[in-house]
């Protein structure tokens, strides 16, 4: 049953894919309800799959990297909601969807549910550490999202080439300001998620590998802050910073598990 | 009962001719209430803007409504025989298509404009309130508008600016957002530059400095807009606070160059500087745009902008037409029924009459 609510969830998320495909190539995009509509009912059906999950297992659903993929697309229509509308970045649901609909089409297809009882949290604070990185994580990949749209707005702006959407696009300045508040949100997350897992056993593989992107993401947030790097760059590194963390996650599943502290 | 419109436009008559015609908004109801009290008209809308005087009316006879309508014009304005060629007289579906072409744009000077449904629902709301319209010309305006929302929401048919001035004011909305917190420079007070900061200012942009070789204009042009002016030595002394630069001086080359502008921008990294440079030859170097944040748009690329607006506007055309089609059949074909409800009601024996009201 659990599955078939994530294919469902899948499901929305491509029909808001070719949606947006569709809008795009006609030349006629427009920030919809359908749009919207569709992301929501995704994120309903994300929520009942990670709810059934996580009563199934006894705990947060953070035991594998198949839940992971999942919980990590949920974080990141969760924070769309609630950020693209406050911020009038409408069109960021429109890029989300094609990532979303990539994470839980190769969570679905790859072989990586693996049941891993052995390792169900039991710990609180193992719970907490978990699924506040994810959600951070999430934070990070929303704002690759918002950095890809500000380059693509850019570039446009730059070259004097305006295609259709570009009267749709957010002004490049609210990208740059909606960025740079993902990166605060996903770095203050990750800061509580760490300071969790210290709380508890901790795998050390994971922690430097947290450390790590804690202070790559720090570093940019300073670069920013002290007025080093120019918005462009803020997005660049952006997208740089979550396509680096995504794809060592995969390796770090494998060569984490037998190192516990 | 059919819909007539009885007008002239921009198309059909020069300034001076529209100009005799035109009606003043105040005196708009009024006008509307009279011309709906003519033997032979039952409802009555006027719309009067400077690109067009259009009588709306449903009668019961176009022959005896359109007469009543040229009557109605003759009165106001002593028209004579050579000024009512320049009117157009038509009725049923044709009329009821025009003022959906009206509303949409189709019919203005600025194909997709759409400064002209707000003016057609304030002579629709003037009617209204003078009690010169019923049922038909009711249901005629509501779907109207409702045409209107559907195009501009389904087509590309208001997308972009068609202008030099517009283009530049997307633009900026494009790079910084709201405008309230930009400071604007005009280098070189044109008639074309003063517009384009006229059109930025209007869109909030917080504040202006001006600065020309002659003083005095910068200061008069300055006074006019509610900024302040600048000499014209020491115009790049300002750099650092502004976000807006409109130039057009008449200088022979170059004034802005890259060298001059990457130290600027070195200092300011974080805030983009949008130049749109309106002078020929050009006062900024094109190398300019190369430098980070920096967005350069000269007199060409902004007009190509303009052009590619109003070819995508174009190309929706077809499109535009074939719903106003779709509306058009739909509105005759409750006009017909409510004929027919109106020819059975009329033929009903008295009693019968009574009872169905």
């Amino acid at each position: 049953m659990d599955r078939v609510l994530l294919v469902a969830s899948t499901f929305c998320f491509l029909l808001g894919f070719a949606y947006t495909m569709f809008a795009f190539g006609a030349g006629r995009y427009r920030p919809s309800r359908f749009n919207f509509g569709v992301i929501s009912l995704g994120f309903a059906f994300q929520t009942a799959f990670l709810f059934m999950r996580g009563h199934e297992i006894g705990s947060c659903p953070l035991t594998n990297l198949f839940e992971v993929f999942i919980f990590l697309s949920w974080s990141m229509v969760l924070l769309y909601l609630l950020i693209g509308t406050a911020y009038r970045l409408s069109l960021l649901g429109a890029f989300t969807s094609p990532l979303v609909f990539i994470f839980q089409t190769f969570a679905l297809i790859a072989p990586i549910d693996t049941p891993m009882h052995a390792r169900v949290m039991h710990s609180a604070w193992l719970e907490l550490h978990a699924a506040i990185s994810i959600i951070a994580y999430g934070a990070f990949a929303l704002a690759g999202v918002a950095g890809v749209m500000f380059l693509v707005q850019e570039r446009q702006l730059k070259t004097h080439q305006l295609r259709s959407f570009f009267f749709h696009l957010p002004p490049i300045h609210d990208l740059s300001v909606a960025i740079n508040r993902l990166l605060l949100t996903g770095f203050a997350l990750l800061t509580i998620g760490l300071l969790a897992g210290f709380a508890v056993r901790i795998d050390w593989v994971k922690v430097s590998w947290g450390i790590g992107v804690w202070l790559i993401y720090g570093a940019i947030l300073q670069a920013e802050k002290w007025k080093r790097v120019s918005p462009r760059r803020v997005a660049q590194l952006a997208v740089a910073a979550f396509t680096i963390t995504l794809s060592t996650l995969w390796g770090l599943n494998f060569i984490s598990a037998p190192n516990h502290l | 009962m059919t819909v007539l419109c009885f007008g002239l436009s921009h198309q059909t008559a020069d300034v001076a001719l529209r100009e005799r015609f035109a009606i003043a908004e105040h005196e708009l109801g009024e006008a509307a209430h009279r011309l709906g009290s003519f033997d032979g008209i039952g409802e009555a809308v006027i719309v009067s803007t400077c690109n067009r005087v259009e009588f709306y009316a449903a009668a019961d006879e176009p022959e005896r409504g359109l007469a009543a309508l040229r009557q109605f014009v003759s009165e106001r304005a002593a028209a004579d025989a050579g000024a009512f060629s320049s009117f157009y007289k038509i009725d049923g579906a044709q009329s009821v298509r025009h003022l959906f072409r009206v509303v949409c744009g189709l019919e203005s000077m600025v194909l997709g404009e759409t400064e002209i449904l707000g003016q057609v629902k304030k002579a629709y709301s003037i009617a209204v309130e003078h009690g010169s319209t019923a049922r038909h010309l009711n249901k005629l305006f509501q779907r109207a508008f409702n045409v209107a929302k559907e195009v501009r929401t389904k087509t590309n048919i208001t997308r972009g600016s068609v202008s030099v001035g517009s283009v530049a004011v997307d633009l900026a909305e494009r790079i910084f957002g709201r405008l309230n917190t930009c400071k604007v420079m005009i280098l070189g007070a044109g008639e074309t530059s003063e517009q384009t900061a006229r059109a930025l200012l209007s869109r909030g942009a917080k504040s202006i400095l001006v600065s020309n070789r002659s003083y005095d204009r910068a200061a008069a042009l300055a006074a006019e807009m509610g900024g302040a002016a600048i000499h014209f030595d020491h115009w790049d002394k300002n750099f650092d606070e502004i976000d807006i630069l409109v130039s057009s001086t008449a200088a022979p080359h170059a004034i802005v160059t890259r060298d001059k502008l990457a130290p600027v921008m070195q200092a300011r990294r974080d805030r983009p500087l949008f130049i749109i440079d309106l002078a020929v030859p050009r006062d900024v170097e094109a190398a300019a745009n190369k430098l980070e944040g920096v967005y350069l748009y000269d007199i060409d690329s902004l007009r190509t902008l303009s052009e590619q607006s109003l070819a995508i506007r174009r190309q929706d055309l077809a499109i535009c037409e074939k719903m106003i089609d779709r509306h058009v059949a739909e509105f005759s074909e409750w006009l017909g029924r409510l004929g027919s409800e109106a020819v059975e009601a009329r033929d009903l024996p008295i009693g019968a009459r009574v009872s169905q009201s």
